[in-house]
């Protein structure tokens, strides 16, 4: 009685957030002078209208998914991870160094090993943090930040003073050897025989992001670990009392989050550029926090956001392709969504509670 | 306490009249079509379980909830009371349970801030000074102005709240739950100065969960239950029994019977304990005492005199210096863990179950393997959880205990006070644990729990089990222990037999007159 149903709570409620946002997002589009339903139709085809749309919007989810999870998971312990950014970065590193250390056979193995060099990388970049927080307290949220600016600026002396190939203008690593390639969509989906649109970036992944979607899943819901990160989010006080100790958990959750973040590389840098270039993550990192309020930092909730992030990011490549409206409009848009499922989600929840209850009442 | 019950006349114009007041909170009523009516001149108590719409009527008066319907008459006059400002102006004033004092300002600031004349702040102090003459003298209510708050006791600062409603002229005001954190010196006091008051024509609205202090305090009561008005009755003509059968709907026992305990051996033995708090101050200053097997000690004493940190050192919650050792084996002080007073056959039942024993956001089966999530019977060597094995458990010790509702899926925020409380006790006793430290019982918890939860203390006792318990609550105290310590400015003032002392020689301890 006292509990809005789950459909209502996960499902409803988020959508009613997006409509708000787009709503506003169409008086923009009416403002600089475009019709709203027509860009609306141009970012949906663009997104999903065809294998190629696809495979940029899946493309994009899988980073989405990592640092909405890695995101999530930090939340599950009541810490703030802004640092996504800067660990999906220092994760990409690694991944590059695994890529260009080894004279790799196969992507079959070289995608292991990549995967564990992504992780420990993110992981090592959050676990300076988490340690100030747990020994120190010194706030999680603030050294997050300042460690996305060091690692900006540590990848960049990299790229231009250490990594870069040889006899290149560009502040880039060389491409990585055949051998550590990744299948793309159009590859794997080839593999059965179906056609899928050749240039897209999505690769294989994406179901490594589905797999991680599950693992973190099971972690949180299924494991001691996750029991007690929950219970140490909910309440600290009670963890302790509980022999939990803080400074395990607050370790733990945050490598944990460094690692998932750090996975993004092999999506971006192993399987898309297939190099290590400046800036590999583009934003990815913060977009996982949006991700993960808008997800309720449920594996589930983070896949679906994560894939409707997917489609604004492609939609809105489109959309500055074909008409007038800024690239800058999908930001526009995707700021609305977080404003209205972070920040303002009590608005929309208030009254349809009410009105449910109303309902619930009226009916009995 | 001399009882003051003769019949006084009653004034013709009712200080305060609720006509059918609803207010609900989502799916939760809180206020049912409540009608009240409270004479001028008389103190009106309102007593009713946790849950049962004191404090949601008392905020409607206060203008803090504005109710869904009904009406609020002030002396015959409509009145609209849309936020507090226009309860203030109407005479109403309200001391809350916890105190709305600033603590660095001195009392005569305080009682002025809000309702100062004018930018400049010399002519109200003054101002301000002379009515608190008057009124002190008025109402035997003796505090220095210029006092800061924070130096003052408890009981003093209380009575600044008073000072401070009387100085914006209330003529109805309403206490909450007043003598919690007062001893019982300082309560009496505080009902004297009440009787003053009304006698001076004040009208009191007096909200409690006491049965003691209505009886005791009060010329008419009122019974709340879920939300409902169930009876107003003049003081003299009721019983606590009465009152406690309206209050939970069926006859309960208030008094526990125990037989005589058999004490074995030393269980927990505690020596020069001292525990620091996070400000650096010194809260128990080195105490010693132990307790056997099969019998209850407890730990009496105002609030805040240590024995919050006292129950939280032994329950590994906190670090402390001296020596703790149960059978011999000593706990490591410097670094406690709650894992480790659990290995050692300890189970805690903490004061603030809100804060400590539960997880408000986990379901109730998730809550009952908490503390004890690395049992084999909770989570294998791999560190996955039995969530199965758990939730069967949860079923079982809910039924057990009579937690009600008995959903295991719901989340512990939604219980009530009692049955929260009921769910940390499952939980620790079921474990059956070799020493029991148990901290306020029962706090907030509905009448009818309290015979059960009682009952259940009395029966670990019985199999052999070392108890400490920590109470405010003197009654429970003097029910349940065997022996007990009276704990002071944090040392143990005076060991007492619980049968051969009394109310009025521990009240005393607790007030720090050591023997």
């Amino acid at each position: 009685m006292k509990k809005l149903p789950t459909w209502i709570d996960i499902l409803l409620i988020p959508l009613i957030n997006l409509a708000i946002a787009l709503f506003l997002s169409a008086l923009v589009v009416l403002y600089i002078g475009e019709d709203p339903m027509d860009a609306l139709s141009i970012m949906i085809k663009g997104a999903i209208g065809s294998s190629y749309g696809w495979g940029y919007t899946l493309y994009y989810a899988t980073n989405f998914i990592f640092t909405g999870l890695a995101v999530s998971v930090a939340f599950h312990a009541k810490m703030f991870n802004i640092g996504g950014e800067g660990q999906a970065a220092l994760g990409g590193l690694g991944v590059a160094l695994v890529c260009l250390m080894f004279p790799w056979p196969h992507w079959i193995l070289a995608l292991p090993v990549a995967i564990i060099g992504g992780a420990v990388f993110g992981a090592a970049w959050a676990a300076i943090p988490a340690y100030l927080q747990a020994k120190r307290g010194s706030h999680i949220v603030i050294t997050t930040i300042m460690f996305n600016f060091m690692a900006s600026a540590l990848l960049v002396y990299l790229l231009v003073n250490v990594l870069k190939a040889p006899g290149s203008m560009a502040p880039e690593t060389g491409r990585f050897i055949e051998g550590a390639r990744l299948p793309t969509g159009h590859d794997m989906l080839g593999w059965f025989g179906i056609k899928f649109s050749k240039s897209p970036p999505v690769n294989i992944s994406f179901l490594i992001s589905l797999l991680f979607c599950f693992l973190i899943w099971f972690l949180i819901w299924r494991t001691k670990l996750g029991y007690e990160i929950r219970a140490f989010g909910h309440s600290e006080s009670a963890a302790k009392y509980a022999g939990i100790s803080p400074i395990k958990i607050i370790m733990v959750s945050m490598l944990i989050s460094g690692a998932l973040a750090g996975l993004m590389g092999i999506n971006s840098v192993m399987g898309e550029s297939e190099r290590l270039v400046i800036d590999s993550v583009q934003g990815a990192g913060f977009i996982g926090i949006a991700v993960a309020l808008m997800g309720r930092s449920h594996p589930f909730g983070v896949l679906l956001a994560a894939i409707l992030f997917g489609i604004l990011y492609q939609g809105g490549a489109e959309l500055a392709l074909w008409t007038s409206i800024p690239r800058e409009l999908i930001v526009v848009i995707q700021a609305l969504v977080i404003l209205l499922t972070g920040a303002l989600d009590n608005m929309i929840r208030m009254p349809i509670e009410r009105l449910y209850f109303k309902m619930v009442r009226a009916g009995t | 306490m001399t009882k003051d019950k003769q019949e006084r006349p009653e004034t013709a114009a009712p200080a305060i009249q609720l006509k059918n007041i609803s207010k609900s909170f989502g799916p939760v009523q809180a206020n049912k079509n409540i009608s009240l009516t409270v004479n001028s001149g008389t103190i009106h108590g309102i007593v009713g379980e946790n849950g049962a719409g004191k404090s949601t009527l008392m905020s409607i008066l206060y203008g803090f909830y504005k109710a869904d319907s009904g009406d609020i008459y002030i002396r015959n006059a409509k009145t609209s009371i849309p936020d507090s400002q226009a309860a203030i102006s109407a005479g109403i004033g309200m001391v809350f349970q916890h105190f709305k004092l600033v603590e660095n300002f001195t009392v005569l600031e305080n009682v002025i801030l809000g309702a100062e004349d004018g930018a400049l702040l010399k002519d109200s102090l003054s101002k301000a000074r002379r009515q608190l003459q008057e009124l002190s003298t008025e109402y035997e209510l003796d505090v220095d102005p210029d006092a800061i708050i924070e130096n003052l006791s408890v009981g003093l600062q209380q009575r600044v709240e008073i000072l401070k409603a009387l100085y914006r002229r209330a003529n109805i005001l309403i206490l909450d739950e007043p003598t919690g954190v007062l001893t019982p010196a300082e309560a009496d006091h505080l009902f004297r100065i009440l009787k003053n008051l009304r006698d001076q024509g004040k009208t009191i609205i007096l909200i409690t969960h006491k049965l003691r202090e209505i009886m005791d305090a009060t010329d008419t009561v009122s019974v709340m239950r879920s939300g409902e008005m169930t009876a107003t009755i003049k003081t003299n003509q009721t019983s606590p029994e009465e009152l406690a059968e309206l209050m939970v709907g069926r006859k309960v026992l208030l008094n526990v019977s125990k037989s005589v305990a058999k004490a074995g051996d030393i269980a927990l033995e505690v020596k020069d304990l001292k525990v620091t708090d996070e400000k650096g101050v010194l809260r128990v200053k080195g105490i010693t005492f132990n307790v056997r097997e099969g019998e209850i000690l407890g730990i009496a004493g105002v609030a805040g005199n240590g024995q919050s940190e006292l129950l939280e050192a032994l329950g590994g919650f906190r670090k402390s210096q001296g020596l703790v050792s149960v059978y011999g084996h000593s706990l490591d002080l410097e670094s406690p863990s709650g894992q480790e007073i659990r290995d050692q056959s300890i189970a805690h039942v903490p004061e603030d179950r809100q804060r400590l024993g539960l997880i408000m956001d986990f379901t109730a089966w998730e809550n009952i393997g908490f503390g004890y999530q690395h049992e084999p019977e909770y989570s294998n060597s791999w560190g996955l959880m039995n969530n199965r094995k758990m939730r069967k458990d949860a079923s079982n010790k809910m039924e057990k205990f009579d937690v009600r509702p008995s959903n295991i899926k719901l989340k512990v925020r939604n219980f009530s006070g009692g049955n929260q409380q009921k769910l940390v006790l499952a939980r620790e006793i079921e474990r059956n644990p070799d020493i029991l430290l148990i901290g306020q019982p029962t706090r907030g918890v509905d009448i009818g729990a309290i015979e059960f939860i009682h009952n259940e203390i009395i029966k670990m006792r019985d199999e052999g089990k070392a108890i400490i318990l920590v109470s405010v609550e003197l009654d429970e105290i003097l029910s349940l222990t065997d022996r007990v310590s009276v704990m002071f400015d944090g040392n143990l003032v005076g060991d007492r037999i619980t049968s051969e002392t009394n109310a009025r020689e521990l009240g005393l301890l607790m007030g720090g007159e050591t023997d």
